[in-house]
């Protein structure tokens, strides 16, 4: 059985080309991913991110309960709207998913969740809410677009109303706000400033076609991975997963040490992965002649062996690049394998590209 | 269903051959693979004057999603390559079956071209794919 979302009928009648996707009927591209990728660097595009899961937990014990379930610390949100990027670890430090976490009001917390981790992730929620006074509810009553390019705040401006153009005046970046019946958030997946709008399914198709008649082109999944990768965002499943540490994956940054009292899960097996100092990292490759690095490629440092964990073509720098996990030892070179062949790639910091600009 | 044209005749493995009348062919991808491939984003071409062989692998297109190797669909002499590709690989997707020819060969054997499909036996090709 495959999903579809609020917007597959807008997506088919568009002419997109359909995949599935861990179970959803998505598209790829309207045509070609590459133009749409442009879209998004130097205008203003949209993704159908519907498939995402919402989970809204509430009660009394919602801190105490995200404070002990996620590695970074809800305590640093206290504004109403703030947001914050975390991993949810297991018992052993691996990543289970990877989620956005808006703080709305002291009882009540919005979680964003992976799709294709859906299933898991509110299994272990529940599991691991036992001893708190939550309430955690899913909310698939709501479609979610994704706005995203440096024309696209202006050009949402232009299908706002009064009330919701108040609400969204002055948001700082990783805010979340409820204007009228929308929840725009500053948050995103491209490395642009935008917003990523949650809609009520019945609003849906409405606001897709009012972004289109605002000139915001229709992006498929091929260009959001595209843009993530240039931007040098994880994605779950590729860069990350259960049996990776945070440590490994360029999610150091994403874990609250102090107050070094808190008690997380994955905590434990997280400090002795940094005592021992034995955990892979997360780089970017850059090959700046022909070819392309792709997922699974081997990478060779001095001898060791590590993995392309990512790789594509970068349309807006117009050659390859890749992320990739390696021995700490790595230098400002390696070697990845491609087609039989050695072939040296330069090693940077995992982010290629923000708003438009190459930065590294 | 993608445009198959009928004066061309075409390789299982999704490359087309157009007889120029003069002992030469043009060489290029179908519609059809292009479609499959998605973006070109490399195309890499053999080398004027390299011997090639049917079943050969004897350039490699490289789109966003995959890179895939293109096969001799005839044997001969390559006379000439598409330059454009080295810097508009776009065009492959654009025109696969006119600005987007890959390179041109001179035949060894003008009846190897008798082994090649035509446009209905490609088609019927692609549908058992």
């Amino acid at each position: 059985m495959t999903n579809k979302t609020v917007l597959h009928a807008k997506h088919v009648a568009a002419g997109a080309k359909m995949v599935d996707f861990h179970g959803w009927d998505m598209p790829i591209n309207y045509g070609s991913q590459i133009e749409e990728h442009h879209a998004v660097r130097q205008d203003a595009g949209m993704f159908d991110v519907s498939h995402m899961t919402i989970v809204d937990i509430k009660g009394s014990g919602v801190k105490a309960f995200l404070r002990y379930l996620l590695a970074n610390d809800v305590e640093k949100l206290n504004v109403s709207g703030k947001a914050l990027y975390t991993g949810m670890l297991n018992h052993e430090g691996g990543v289970i998913d990877d989620l956005i976490v808006y703080f709305l009001a002291d009882d009540f917390y919005r979680l964003v969740v992976n799709s294709a981790t859906r299933e898991k992730d509110l299994a272990w929620m529940s599991e691991q809410s036992a001893d708190f006074d939550v309430t955690i509810t899913e909310r698939p009553e709501y479609g979610m677009i994704a706005v995203q390019g440096p024309q696209a705040k202006a050009k949402v401006a232009t299908i706002l109303d009064a009330e919701q153009t108040a609400a969204v005046d002055g948001m700082k970046p990783f805010f979340g706000v409820q204007a009228g019946e929308l929840f725009v958030a500053t948050t995103g997946y491209t490395g642009e400033s935008g917003y990523e709008i949650v809609v009520p399914e019945t609003m849906a198709e409405d606001l897709w076609q009012q972004l289109t008649d605002a000139g915001v082109q229709p992006c498929g999944l091929g260009a959001r991975d595209t843009l993530r990768l240039e931007a040098g965002m994880n994605l779950y499943g590729l860069d990350m997963d259960e049996s990776v540490s945070p440590l490994a994956a360029n999610m150091a940054w994403t874990i609250s040490w102090e107050p070094s009292d808190r008690d997380f899960i994955g905590r434990k097996a997280l400090e002795a992965q940094k005592a021992a100092g034995d955990q892979h990292k997360l780089v970017g490759l850059v090959l700046e002649e022909k070819g392309v690095l792709r997922s699974g490629l081997k990478v060779m440092v001095n001898g060791e062996e590590g993995v392309i964990t990512s790789g594509t073509f970068s349309p807006t720098l117009g050659h390859s690049i890749a992320m990739a996990r390696v021995p700490r030892s790595i230098g400002e070179t390696c070697e990845v394998e491609m087609r039989k062949k050695l072939v040296t790639v330069q090693v940077i910091k995992p982010s290629f590209v923000r708003n438009g600009k190459k930065v590294f | 269903m993608s445009n198959i044209p009928s004066e061309l005749k075409y390789a299982t493995s999704h490359e087309w051959v157009r007889n120029e009348g003069d002992g030469t062919v043009t060489i290029g991808i179908t519609e059809h693979a292009q479609e499959l491939l998605g973006d070109m984003v490399f195309v890499e071409l053999p080398e004027v004057g390299e011997s090639i062989s049917t079943g050969d692998d004897v350039a490699v297109a490289e789109s966003v999603k995959a890179a895939s190797d293109i096969y001799a669909p005839i044997s001969g002499e390559v006379v000439e390559v598409n330059e454009d590709l080295e810097d508009s690989p776009e065009l492959v997707n654009s025109d696969a079956f006119g600005d987007g020819w890959m390179f041109k060969v001179k035949l060894d054997d003008e009846s190897e071209l008798n082994d090649l499909l035509d446009a209905e036996g490609y088609a019927n090709s692609i549908d058992e794919d």
